[in-house]
C-alpha cells in the first residue's frame, strides 16, 4: 500500500517539481536517443517475433491437415496400386479427400533441383497421391497396416518429421525474438539508470538545498523521475513512429519470397508498437526512481 | 522544541563540541557566540539534523534524531528555517522562485500570494532583484535573500548563522528588527554570531540569553553582555 502511495505520489503534487532540476541538455538527449534507438530495435524484433509466429502456425495448420502417399510400383502395377490406396483412403474415417498428383505438379515439385523440361515419363519418378484430413484425422497406424497389405509399394508420410523440426524452429526463433525485446528493455533501462545517476550526481547542490527546505525524499526523486520518464516516452515514441514506417514499406508477402516478404504486422498486430514507448516510460520511471533513491540513502 | 542533553560532536578524532545541554522553549531569543571555529555552526547543524551528534542526545520537537527517518527530517525542517553563511540556492530558477519553493516542496505551492513575496523582498530589500538568479547577487544580497527564504514558511524555529556578516549596518540593523518582530510573533530564534555589537543593541530591543562556546563547551555569557 504504501509502495502504490509513493508510486502515486510521483505523478500527484506539485507538477512542476520538475523544474527544481537545471536543464540537462546532454543527458537530455542521450537519454531520449537511447529510448528512440531502443524502440525502433523493439519494434523490428516485435515484427520478427510476430512473423516467425505466424510462420509456425501456418507450417503447423497446413502440414497438420495434409498427408502423402508415394507409390514406388514397377509401370504395370502403378494404376492398379493408385486405384486400390485411393479405394482404401475413400473407406477410411478422417479422409476428407484424395488425388492422384498430376504430372505437371509433380514436375513442378521437382523443378527446383532438376529445372524445367524435366521429362518425369523417362525417369523412375513414384506416384504422389495427395491426402485431405478432416476432423481429427485418420488412425495413421491402421492405415499405413491397411496400405500395406492392399498395396505394397504405397508409404504413408503423414508429415511429422517434416512439420516438428520446422515448428521448432519458427517457435524459437519467436522465442528469440521475445529475449531480444527483454534484452532491448534491459538495456534501456541500464542506460537511463547510468543517465539518472550522473544527473543526481550532477545536482547535489540542487540535493542539498532542497533537503534544508524540508523536501522530502519522495519530491526530489519526483523531478528526477518525471523529467527522465518524459524523455524517454518522446524518444521511445520517435523510434516507434520511425520503426512502424519502416516496417510499413517493407515488400508485401509472396509466395517466391517467402518468409523474408512475410515481416510485418498484420491486422491488429500494428496496435501493438503502440505499446513499447509506454513500456519505455515504465522502465525509464523504475530504473530512475529506483536510482534516485538509492543515490538520496547515500546522501543522507 | 530543541533540546541538547550532554551532545558532543567528534569529528577525525577531535571533539569539536562536547557535554552540551541547551534548550530552547518556544518564543525564546538566543545569541550563540564564540571564536571563530569555536563549533557555532557545527552546534546550529545539529539543531536541524544537518549533523548527527557523536555522543549524548539531541530532541527536535520533542523527537530524538537519532530515531528519525529521512521523512521526520524533512518534516522538522519545514518548521525551521535556516540561514547560512554560505547560503545556498537553485541556481536556475528566479530569487522570486526560490523564495517560494519551501512552500512548493511541502505541498502549499497554492497558498503562494506574489503580493505577500513583493512585501517580504521589499522587507529584506531586495524588491529589485526578484527576477534576478542568484548568482548575479552579491554576498548581502544572498544572505538577504537566504533569510527570507527561510521565514515565508512561518517556521517555529530561525536558525541564523552571522546573518548579518556580508551587509552594512544599517541593513544588519533592519534583518535584526524583522527578526525580534518574528520573535513577538512567538517564533524561537538562535543566530550565531561574532559581532557583540550587534548583541548588545538587540539585548535593548528583546529579552535574549546569549551563550558562548568557549573551548567545545557552552557557557551562560557574562554581565559585559
Amino acid at each position: 500500500m504504501d509502495r502504490l502511495r509513493s508510486i502515486f505520489e510521483v505523478f500527484s503534487g506539485d507538477t512542476n517539481a520538475d523544474r527544481v532540476v537545471p536543464p540537462s541538455g546532454f543527458t537530455s538527449r542521450l537519454t531520449s536517443f537511447t529510448a528512440g534507438a531502443m524502440a525502433f530495435l523493439t519494434v523490428f524484433a516485435l515484427a520478427l517475433s510476430l512473423a516467425t509466429g505466424r510462420l509456425a502456425d501456418r507450417w503447423d495448420a497446413e502440414l497438420a491437415r495434409t498427408s502423402t502417399i508415394r507409390i514406388a510400383a514397377p509401370e504395370g502395377q502403378l494404376a492398379a496400386q493408385s486405384e486400390a490406396v485411393l479405394e482404401v483412403l475413400r473407406t477410411t474415417p478422417g479422409i476428407a479427400s484424395a488425388r492422384v498428383m498430376s504430372d505437371a505438379e509433380q514436375r513442378k515439385l521437382l523443378e527446383p533441383w532438376f529445372g524445367p523440361d524435366l521429362p518425369l515419363d523417362t525417369l523412375p519418378v513414384p506416384r504422389l497421391i495427395e491426402v485431405l484430413e478432416e476432423g481429427k484425422g485418420p488412425d495413421m497406424a491402421g492405415l499405413k497396416l491397411r496400405l500395406s497389405a492392399e498395396a505394397p509399394g504405397a508409404v504413408l508420410d503423414d508429415h511429422t518429421r517434416w512439420r516438428k523440426p520446422l515448428v521448432d524452429a519458427a517457435t524459437r526463433l519467436r522465442l528469440l525474438g521475445l529475449v531480444s525485446i527483454m534484452l532491448i528493455a534491459g538495456s534501456m533501462a541500464a542506460m537511463i539508470t547510468l543517465a539518472a545517476q550522473s544527473a543526481l550526481a550532477a545536482n547535489g547542490q540542487v540535493i542539498g538545498v532542497l533537503r534544508l527546505i524540508g523536501a522530502r525524499d519522495v519530491y526530489i526523486a519526483r523531478a528526477f523521475v518525471r523529467r527522465f520518464t518524459l524523455r524517454a516516452l518522446i524518444g521511445a515514441a520517435i523510434g516507434t513512429a520511425l520503426a512502424m514506417i519502416g516496417v510499413a514499406f517493407m515488400p508485401a508477402p509472396a509466395e517466391e519470397g517467402a518468409f523474408l516478404t512475410g515481416l510485418g504486422f498484420v491486422g491488429w498486430h500494428w496496435f501493438l508498437p503502440l505499446i513499447v514507448p509506454v513500456i519505455a516510460a515504465v522502465v525509464a520511471f523504475w530504473a530512475t526512481r529506483l536510482a534516485a533513491f538509492r543515490a538520496l540513502s547515500r546522501l543522507s | 522544541m530543541i533540546e541538547l542533553k550532554n551532545a558532543g560532536f567528534n569529528y577525525g578524532g577531535r571533539d569539536i563540541l562536547s557535554d552540551m545541554t541547551l534548550r530552547l522553549s518556544p518564543g525564546s531569543f538566543h545569541f550563540l557566540t564564540g571564536p571563530s571555529g569555536s563549533g557555532k555552526t557545527t552546534l546550529l547543524n545539529l539543531c536541524y539534523q544537518a549533523l548527527m551528534p557523536t555522543t549524548g542526545m539531541v530532541r527536535i520537537f520533542e523527537q530524538d534524531v537519532r530515531a528519525m527517518t529521512r521523512d521526520d527530517v524533512a518534516r522538522v525542517r519545514r518548521r525551521i528555517g535556516v540561514v547560512h553563511q554560505n547560503c545556498q540556492f537553485l541556481d536556475h530558477i528566479s530569487v522570486r522562485d526560490n523564495l517560494t519553493l519551501p512552500l512548493a516542496v511541502s505541498g502549499r505551492e497554492s497558498e503562494v500570494d506574489q503580493g505577500n513575496v513583493d512585501d517580504l523582498l521589499s522587507w529584506v530589500g531586495l524588491s529589485e532583484r526578484g527576477d534576478a538568479l542568484p548568482p548575479e547577487l552579491s554576498g548581502g544580497e544572498r544572505q538577504r535573500a537566504a533569510l527570507a527564504r527561510a521565514i515565508i514558511m512561518s517556521p517555529d524555529l530561525i536558525l541564523a548563522d552571522e546573518p548579518t556578516g556580508n551587509v552594512d549596518w544599517e541593513m544588519a540593523q533592519r534583518l535584526i528588527a524583522l527578526l525580534v518582530e518574528l520573535n513577538r510573533m512567538g517564533k524561537t530564534i538562535l543566530i550565531a554570531t561574532h559581532d557583540l555589537n550587534l548583541i548588545r543593541n538587540t539585548k535593548s530591543e528583546v529579552s535574549a540569553r546569549v551563550l558562548r562556546i568557549n573551548n567545545t563547551k557552552l557557557q551562560l555569557a557574562g554581565a559585559d553582555l
